[in-house]
């Protein structure tokens, strides 16, 4: 992946989101969270600053970002799709819906739709699954999800 | 109570906000301006009757009268019936309270769920709120640990270890700091026990924890809470600064001269960090690798201290249990499974749930009763219990009493509680290979049954269902199987194979070609 060109703007607000929680006891996790929340993903770049800021290796940093499934390591789209694939939602027709969804929106699963509308994540349980079949939109999670509701949110996004 | 102003409460829960909750609120608001009727709309948390959300109600001499589903367009209507004053509607469903539902629940853990509004200090104090805590502050350490001894309470978070035996290892470890940590990872499908609590009564976990933390000695809690949580994220933050700031949490509780500090660590989407030395590890900053043991992390815990690491609904209950006594708790249940069980109905059922209730009523009692049967109409043809680790039950064994010894005696496991229903449309097949892909996605990759076993068992798995050497196949994921639950160091390893031997077991006609 070749680095997005605002990565020099992005390097000083990386360092201040480190230095800033550098103190805190079991300090990366909350940094990661934090670069996400601020830039939508945690850029390679931000490797070797929080790695000096902490005083860990690249490597170790690097084993973090890529272990955990919520950090994205590029560009979110406009709206990111988390759509339910466990059992309860199974049991009321996720795999339709995911099929449904990811004919719609012409992509697969940790990818984005070429006008950077929507991008497509698979989660396990949203904790909906007494209406299930659910997914989360952003932040907010939509339950008992019928084909034609799913076609309505698209639209909306 | 001011005597004028109607309250009307709508749920501010996520799945009551996910199926149109918001949107009744504001027609509610909207409707009730244009009227000119005077009205306060409470977000209160869920009853967690989720196929009747969302459920809104109202106060009435006293009680509380509830109407469901509604939907926005319903509002009007609604008006129209003299609702506010528990007017009769089509949505009309009788005093809250008396709905079978409910009142064959026993409701100790969740007594306040949907009752109260989850962001007032006050209205936890007028319901029992923090009196748990003040029976605490009066006795000694070894004391509070002895009340949890006795009540019998054992980990709702899977493995239904013992409490009181947890908390006097911490206690017993010596340590300048100890720590308190929540496991609100909840990550087993079919589970939502976790997220109500937080979202409709945060003040009970804070509290819980608090005696905890008095309890071992410990001055620090975490509530590692998982990421696709945003909603409880939020309230539990909100609570936590409301319980500091009226001086429940922080340097001097309550005027006690003892301290506890806590806070809300975001997870990041990994399901084996819900398994406890793999969060110990997330909390530290790193990768979630499964720790051997020992040491326990009772004893060696995060960063090295002595940590009471416990269920999220484990800790909730605590309050209770100091409110009435350890012997009030423990008369309920039966064997050794005490208290109560906190049944999450989900999957394709009816009437989709939280249900409290004794140890000792049966899966089917359960299922049928409570559950309704499928949302389809359509027969149940398995259920699975316990999250993806969990066996698919056969309708054959739904005589089965819940609790956690019985359970094991058929392979299964109550583990969090959870019940994904399925009816007979579900092809077993794809249910057994979802088992070992979602242990391979998830594997923490320490161990090699576990991370290699895993999409071998997929791969196995598709060759039976695409025909080749089906009887050789079969045998061979039996192996396989056997390698994982043998060679691997923690259940997720260790039980993926379990569904997937239940399907072998009690639905072969599903594991072959089509
Ligand atoms: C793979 C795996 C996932 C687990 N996930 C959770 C979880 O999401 N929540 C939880 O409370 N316990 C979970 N556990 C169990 C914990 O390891 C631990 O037993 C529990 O938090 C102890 O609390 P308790 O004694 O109050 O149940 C999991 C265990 C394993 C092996
Ligand atoms: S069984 Fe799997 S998840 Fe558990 S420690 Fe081994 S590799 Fe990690
Ligand atoms: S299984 Fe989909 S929300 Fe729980």
């Amino acid at each position: 992946m070749t680095e997005a060109p605002a990565s020099a703007a992005h390097a000083g607000t990386i360092r201040e989101i480190a230095e800033t929680r550098a103190a805190v006891p079991g300090a990366l996790l909350p940094i990661l969270h934090e670069i996400q929340d601020q830039l939508g993903y945690v850029p390679d770049s931000a490797v070797p600053i929080v790695a000096s800021v902490l005083n860990l290796s690249r490597a170790e940093v690097h084993g973090v970002v890529s272990f955990y499934h919520l950090y994205r390591r590029t560009p979110p789209g406009r709206r990111t799709i988390y759509l339910c694939r466990a059992e309860a939602c199974q049991a009321m027709g996720a795999r339709d819906l995911e099929a449904r969804l990811k004919e719609k929106l012409g992509i697969d699963f940790h990818e984005t739709t070429s006008d950077e509308r929507f991008s497509l994540e698979p989660i396990y349980c949203l904790g909906n699954c007494a209406c299930s079949p659910a997914l989360m939109i952003d932040e907010t999670v939509h339950g008992r999800v019928t084909a034609e509701r799913l076609d309505s949110l698209l639209e909306e996004g | 109570m001011a005597g004028d102003t109607l309250r009307i409460y709508v749920p501010n829960d996520t799945a009551a906000r996910s199926v149109g909750a918001d949107a009744v609120a504001a027609a509610i608001e909207r409707t009730a301006g244009e009227r000119g009727v005077a009205i306060e709309i409470v977000r209160n948390g869920s009853r967690g009757l989720y196929w009747l959300e969302p459920l809104v109600e109202v106060a009435v001499a006293g009680e509380r009268v509830a109407y469901g589903p509604v939907t926005p367009d319903d509002v009007p209507g609604l008006f129209d019936a003299g609702f506010t004053t528990g007017g009769k509607h089509a949505r009309h469903l009788g005093a809250t309270e008396a709905l079978p539902y409910l009142s064959g629940q026993t409701r100790l853990t969740f007594a306040r769920a949907g009752l109260i509004a989850p962001s007032s200090l006050e209205d936890y104090r007028e319901h029992e709120g923090y009196r748990g805590l003040e029976a605490a502050l009066a006795m000694d350490t070894q004391a509070i640990v002895d009340v949890v001894k006795e009540s019998g309470l054992r980990g709702r978070g899977g493995a239904g270890f013992p409490t009181g035996i947890k908390w006097q290892t911490v206690l017993d470890t010596p340590g300048t700091q100890k720590y308190v940590v929540c496991n609100a990872d909840e990550g087993d499908s079919g589970t939502f026990a976790d997220r109500m609590i937080m979202e409709s009564d945060p003040f009970v976990l804070i509290e819980g924890m608090t005696i905890a933390g008095l309890a071992v000695g410990a001055t620090q809690g975490y509530i590692y809470l998982r990421a696709e949580y945003p909603q409880a994220i939020r309230t539990m933050n909100t609570a936590i600064a409301a319980a500091e700031q009226a001086g429940y949490l922080g340097a001097d509780v309550c005027g006690s001269g003892r301290a506890f500090h806590l806070e809300v660590r975001e997870a990041a989407g990994a399901y084996i960090c819900g398994e406890e030395t793999s969060m110990l590890e997330s909390l530290e900053g790193k990768r979630g690798m499964v720790r051997y043991r020992p040491p326990l992390p009772a004893v060696k815990g995060l960063f090295g201290a002595p940590t009471v690491v416990n269920n999220l609904t484990t800790l909730a209950t605590v309050p209770i249990i100091f409110v009435r006594g350890g012997e009030f708790y423990r008369d309920f249940g039966t064997g050794r499974s005490r208290g109560t069980l906190t049944v999450q109905l989900a999957g394709n059922i009816k009437r989709g749930g939280l249900v409290e209730i004794a140890f000792g009523r049966t899966l089917r009692e359960v299922l049928e009763d409570f559950g309704g049967g499928t949302a389809t109409g359509r027969p149940i043809r398995a259920v699975q219990a316990g999250g993806p680790l969990g066996a698919y039950i056969p309708t054959s064994q739904f005589d089965t009493p819940l609790d956690y010894e019985a359970f094991a005696e058929i392979g299964a496991m109550l583990g969090h509680g959870g019940l994904v229903v399925f009816d007979d449309t579900v092809d077993m097949g794809q249910q057994a290979r979802f088992a070992m892909e979602f242990c391979a996605i998830e594997s923490c990759g320490k161990c090699t049954p576990c991370r290699v076993g895993a999409v071998r068992g997929v791969e196995v798995i598709d060759k039976i269902l695409s025909g080749q050497d089906e009887a050789g196949n079969r045998e061979l994921l039996e192996d396989l199987c056997g390698t994982m639950v043998d060679g691997s160091l923690c259940a997720l390893g260790g039980m993926a194979p379990f569904p997937v031997l239940s399907v072998l077991k009690h639905f072969p006609e599903d594991l072959v070609a089509r």
